[in-house]
């Protein structure tokens, strides 16, 4: 059976002989041009003047567009209609597009976009937090709040408390592929595009609407991209709307991609956040009520930094019953590169409050943190209190017995961390380990060790409820090959080979017979983003509709042939049974189509269950939670803040992994990726709002010598509850919050310089650390 | 200039190449060879990664700041050719499906070419061979699996027998006297005679630093000499009594010398740049740059090396410290270059500590260099040298001022602590504030007296 199995990559072979074709590999028509963006050097102001002519008159430029040129609409935002591709006077951060070079080569166009002479009348950026809450500069009204119980009166009941602010740098998705779009003009004014996008519909959608015409009008199509992480859910608007504009304008192909600078100034990144909290608890630390304020910069336009803000709300309680909680949320517009999705969109940043929280609490108690966090949890199900009770009355907590439910009312009804955080304490040797640290720490004056667990409970679905069905379209030919398609992206994370197991096991055939095909928006309509982890539960559901439906059709038939009962038609070992017949699945789908039976079907899937109120909090938003734990041990030279993570262990739930090797492969990379956030990866910004770390070499995502020295990831053997793709779970996101305990670990490494609770911020640079250390050294 | 070199086993000939077109548009513009990507055009990534051979043996190198010129005499091994020419893997290709090592792939070319050399040269070393090439998705658990297993295999018959093409054309083969706008001497004769009639000219032999003038900011660079067929500057002369280094010898090759010479400069300068920029880079052009940041001059300095300076047939040696003028402002008139660097051996005292975010291949935000001597429980002499600190790589003098003479103790060292200040002002920026640099300047005084001591110190030594 080849779901379960640990298949390589459906691409692996291409990868390592440099056979896989990514957009600008794609073999273009002669004539095709080549764009760059002319960009704005100034945070916010308006445009007083533009002279082109010297981009004009640079070598091999055909032609230079601004706002004035386009000819239909000017806008690329994936929400709120509040972004122009090409500024339309008004500039709002240093690096938005301002002119479209249409050029001969790629060279061409980039020199030529520096030579634009621009006149600005400058204003005062808003860049800070503290800029933003001045100008009461924000998306929506005023702060969101989600919260239950009377968290302000059960911490002012509580008999201790801490508070707290934690500062949260954002992310650089750096995709080893930038964005990159390709256009090619079709006859009638119908456009072909090739996009790297996680989101070919959202392509589809803007570039219509850039060239005026209906949808029908705009194929996108999308075979891979060289990774996405969240960074090509909108980001990829801009280029491939360019390209079809000017490809429209010439008539002929026109190509777009970032160099890497031009990707970092211009594109959007991870939301950095500041969460202030207050937190009141007893002397067993069990936390009796918590507060806190999340302040992101949201940037200049809307994208997505609702649902992302929201999301961080969501996950405040990540793995703990909380009776008392309120969370106020402030969304602040300001002069920067636009924040947008970023694996977790938001989740991790809520996860970090509140795991920030359960730290200082275990280090005012002087207790080990996995106690106060255990004591915080949620039951497992078989203690859990709830079930009685009723979703509508969660805020009207009397007594303090855990009734599972989230604080917007939805109940945990799987909670698996109980039985896998003793697995991984066990298996991680934590307490032998927690000693050891300790010893070590009392004799080392220099090297400090830290050691630190954290939990992950992440929840599955998009919080935009009609975001959540996904389309497939099945093939099945006379020779019983079998081509397959559906509305997912392939983005590395493995979902095509993941899918292709799904079709192959359907159908009872090898995952050879299986053609994966590229995302083609003229195949499935109206796909969602791959985007939330969704990929294989939305998409594997799908296809297997469609998979069943033509194989329910082939049954038919041959039991009819056969005079068999259909339900005794099997399709195993790449035959086909009807009683005591066996054929080949290539001579029943030849059979099939001699005898007029359809081989083709179209799937399609919604996720059950869901009701959410977003304006409220209330509802359940999630079809089910993934679960995960770490436990990071890490080094740290306190006369410099050099660190190093000496040993990771994981142990993460995936539900019934549809295949383990390419699961662990997203647990591992998560973590890695998860560390670098809150390590090494800092975006810096001077006070003119330009972006000083726009390149690898400024940027630092974790190299190679950065994975821990010793890596044990393991998979949790159980199996989703709620009805999944093959009882799997979606595997995405959410082991990228494991990368949280090598925050904590150094955290703790730091507290072995002092009394004093480290407090540390995030990106815990070498620089940080050091101030921290000295810090607690100075008894502060 | 004319160009002649063996592309995947075919010779390719390339009559009047651009000066500063890249192997790497070259391979996907014109050659249609798409395996080989762009993921910076920097050199900071690794995704454009190719295996260059020649009589010195195999070498990853980035595509994206290797100009064609460079090429020439050389074998070039995209991905494309990794594999056999009939489609039978290379073991680390092999390894890669294996163990899971592609996600997205984007990158994956370019660590099979740095695996295949690695493989290729023995080098088991894969954290140091690998540091080059980013990876987003994996993590790099699965690839270290990857190149782990593979090294166990033999290196495959198609790899292993390799010719150098003979130079068909072009070039400055024969001692031709360098003329034209574009040159490539084959002497540090050629060199001087050529480059003092052409001062304005811009010298590359590795291009990891002029590269990036052409392909991040787009200048045209006039005339150029590649420096890298000048086989009389990449030598490495060593007595019993000194060192002296060619400018073309690259960093890669100071390394082994230095694993003998002092231990502590050789790992530093494993993090310097990566393999496939240590393997472009030279010693001469990390001097002569200038840069206030480059790791090479602050530790050379603190070995007291001697610059050696040519102009035409007139040479003058001065002391490393003295060629730095201020930021951008080196003490070499037009016309004159970097011929060798040399110093004196003594007892190995040296250590060299780099500090950046990320331990490799990062910029230093500061590099210490130290040099003390402490005879009888006194300093005697001290050479203390930074990166990072100031315009220029700096020595700390008035610090060295502060210990000469003083018992080596931590009281020495803390009341040495307002020297710094004396010595140093340095910059906050994207890498690092003022306030770090300072700090850490200080303690990586106090690192040096502990070492001395036997106190561990060092993270990259520490286990779980």
């Amino acid at each position: 059976m080849s779901v379960s199995s640990p298949l390589p990559h459906d691409a692996a072979r291409l990868h390592v002989t440099g056979q896989a074709r990514y957009v600008d590999d794609i073999p273009t028509p002669a004539g095709t041009l080549h764009l760059a963006f002319g960009l704005s050097s100034v945070a916010r102001g308006q445009i007083l003047s533009m002279d082109l002519d010297a981009v004009r008159a640079a070598p091999g430029v055909i032609a230079v567009l601004t706002a004035d040129d386009l000819p239909f609409a000017n806008d690329v935002s994936p929400s709120a209609h509040d972004e122009p591709m090409l500024s339309d006077g008004s500039l709002h951060y240093l690096g938005q597009p301002i002119f479209l070079v249409i050029a001969d080569s790629h060279h061409a166009a980039r020199r030529a976009a520096r030579r634009g002479e621009i006149s600005y009348e400058e204003q005062t950026p808003i860049l800070s937090i503290e800029d933003a809450l001045a100008a009461d500069s924000r998306f929506e009204e005023g702060p969101r709040i989600y919260g239950r119980g009377d968290a302000a009166t059960a911490i002012a009941a509580a008999p201790r408390h801490i508070e707290g602010t934690l500062e949260l740098g954002g992310q650089e998705h750096f995709y080893l592929e930038g964005q990159a779009a390709l256009a090619l003009p079709q006859e009638a004014g119908d456009m072909l595009v090739h996009s790297s996008t996680q989101h070919p519909t959202e392509i589809q959608h803007k570039v219509a609407e850039a060239i005026g015409v209906p949808m029908h009008g705009v194929r996108v199509e999308t075979r891979r991209m060289g990774g996405g992480f969240g960074g090509k859910e909108s980001q990829g608007n801009a280029l491939a709307v360019s390209c079809a504009v000017a490809a429209r304008l010439t008539g002929r192909p026109c190509k777009m991609r970032y160099d890497r600078d031009d990707d970092m100034m211009i594109t959007g990144k991870r939301h950095d956040f500041r969460i202030t909290y207050r937190a009141g608890f007893d002397d067993d630390g069990t936390v009796l009520g918590v507060e806190f304020v999340q302040l992101t910069r949201c940037g200049w336009a809307q994208d997505l930094s609702l649902p992302v803000a929201d999301r961080a709300m969501l996950h405040a309680d990540n793995a703990y019953w909380l009776p008392n909680i309120r969370i106020e949320s402030h969304r602040l517009k300001t002069n920067t590169q636009s924040a947008t999705a970023y694996r977790g969109f938001g989740g991790p940043q809520g996860v970090v409050g509140i795991e920030r929280v359960m730290d200082h609490v275990a280090h005012a108690l002087k207790r080990d943190p996995v106690e106060v966090r255990k004591r915080n949890y949620y039951d497992a199900p078989e203690t859990a209190a709830a079930g009685g009770s009723a979703p509508h009355s969660p805020r009207d907590i009397s007594e303090q017995k855990k009734d599972n439910y989230t604080p917007y009312g939805q109940l945990v009804e799987d909670f698996e961390l109980c039985g896998m955080t003793e697995a991984l304490l066990a298996s991680s040797d934590y307490a032998a380990r927690k000693q050891a640290v300790a010893e070590w720490n009392a004799t080392n004056p220099v090297i400090k060790k830290g050691l630190a667990f954290s939990p992950v409970k992440f929840g599955i679905s998009f919080t935009l409820t009609h975001l959540n069905q996904a389309g497939a379209l099945v093939h099945v030919y006379q020779d019983g090959s079998i081509h397959l398609n559906h509305g997912g992206t392939e983005m590395g994370q493995g979902l095509f080979q993941k899918v292709a197991q799904v079709a192959a096991s359907r159908f009872g055939v090898g995952v050879d017979a299986v053609k994966i095909t590229a995302t083609d928006t003229a195949k499935v309509p109206n796909t969602s983003a791959t985007a939330a982890s969704s990929g294989t539960d939305l998409n594997g559901m799908a296809v297997k509709a469609a998979c069943d439906t033509i194989r329910g059709r082939m049954a038919a038939f041959l039991a009819q042939l056969h005079q068999a009962p259909p339900d005794e038609v099997l399709f195993e070992n790449g035959c086909v049974q009807i009683g005591d017949t066996e054929m080949p699945f290539a001579e029943a789908a030849k059979l099939a189509y001699e005898n007029r039976v359809s081989l083709s079907a179209t799937g399609f899937y919604k996720t059950p269950k869901l009701a959410w109120d977003r304006i409220k909090g209330e509802g359940r938003p999630f079809f089910y939670f993934a679960y995960g734990a770490a436990v990071t041990e890490v080094a740290l030279d306190t006369l410099t803040g050099e660190n190093r993570i000496l040993r990771a262990d994981i142990l993460h739930d995936a539900g019934a992994s549809l295949n383990p090797a390419l699961d662990k492969g997203q647990v591992e990379g998560g973590y890695v990726q998860g560390a670098g956030w809150l390590s090494c990866e800092e975006l810096v910004w001077n006070d003119k709002g330009r972006l000083l770390t726009h390149a690898p070499s400024t940027y630092k995502i974790p190299a190679f010598s950065d994975q821990p020295d010793l890596f044990n990831v393991a998979l949790w053997d159980g199996q989703n509850r709620e009805d999944t793709i093959y009882r799997s779970k979606a595997v995405g996101e959410p082991p990228f919050m494991l990368g949280i305990s090598a925050f904590l670990a150094l955290s703790d490494a730091v507290a072995a310089c002092g009394s004093a609770y480290p407090a540390l911020d995030a990106p815990a640079t070498p620089e940080r650390l050091l101030k921290a250390v000295q810090r607690l050294r100075d008894g502060v | 200039m004319n160009v002649t070199f063996l592309l995947n086993g075919e010779s390719v000939e390339l009559r009047d190449v651009s000066t500063t077109a890249t192997l790497l548009d070259w391979l996907r513009d014109a050659r249609g060879l798409t395996g080989t990507k762009e993921g910076c055009n920097e050199g900071d990534c690794g995704a454009c990664t190719v295996m260059v051979q020649d009589e010195d043996g195999a070498r990853a190198l980035n595509a994206c700041i290797l100009f064609l010129p460079q090429l020439n005499g050389k074998s070039v091994r995209t991905v494309e050719g990794i594999a056999s020419p009939d489609g039978q893997l290379h073991p680390v290709q092999q390894a890669m499906i294996d163990h899971h090592g592609s996600q997205c792939g984007f990158c994956t070319p370019g660590f099979i070419t740095s695996m295949a050399t690695a493989h290729l040269n023995g080098d088991g070393d894969h954290a140091t061979a690998l540091a080059g090439n980013l990876c987003r998705c994996t993590g790099y658990a699965p690839i270290l699996r990857a190149a782990k297993a593979a090294s166990a295999e033999p290196v495959p018959d198609w790899l292993s027998a390799f010719t150098v093409p003979e130079i068909l054309a072009g070039g400055m083969a024969g001692g031709k006297p360098p003329t034209g706008a574009t040159v490539q001497p084959e002497t540090a004769d050629d060199l001087a005679q050529w480059y003092a009639a052409h001062p304005d000219a811009t010298l590359i032999a590795g291009a990891t630093d002029v590269g990036l003038w052409v392909t991040k900011q787009g200048r045209e660079l006039g005339p150029v000499a590649f420096l890298n067929r000048c086989r009389d500057l990449q030598q490495i002369e060593e007595t019993e009594t000194g060192v002296t280094l060619g400018a073309g010898v690259t960093i890669a090759r100071l390394i082994p010398l230095f694993d003998r010479l002092s231990p502590s400069l050789a790992a530093m300068l494993r993090r310097y740049g990566s393999t496939q920029v240590r393997a472009a880079a030279t010693i001469g052009g990390n001097i002569a740059n200038g840069s206030p940041i480059g790791d090479g001059p602050p530790a050379l300095i603190a070995l007291g090396a001697v610059l050696h300076l040519r102009k035409g047939d007139t040479r003058r040696n001065i002391p490393l410290e003295s060629f730095f003028l201020d930021y951008g402002k080196q003490d070499r008139s037009a016309g004159e270059f970097v011929e060798a660097v040399s110093f004196t051996k003594e007892p190995d005292r040296l250590r060299c500590y780099k500090l950046s975010k990320r331990f490799d291949q990062d910029i230093s935000a500061l590099c210490g260099c130290f040099n003390i001597t402490v005879e009888n429980g006194s300093v005697a002499a001290a050479r203390i040298a930074f990166g990072g600190m100031a315009g220029i790589p700096k020595r700390a003098a008035q610090v060295e001022t502060a210990l000469i003479g003083q018992p080596w103790t931590e009281a020495t060292i803390a009341a040495a602590n307002p020297a710094w200040a004396e010595d140093f002002t340095p910059l906050s920026d994207m890498r690092a504030s003022a306030t770090y640099r300072l700090d850490t300047a200080r303690n990586l005084l106090m690192r040096y007296y502990l070492e001395t001591e036997g106190t561990g110190v060092s993270v990259k030594e520490v286990q779980a």
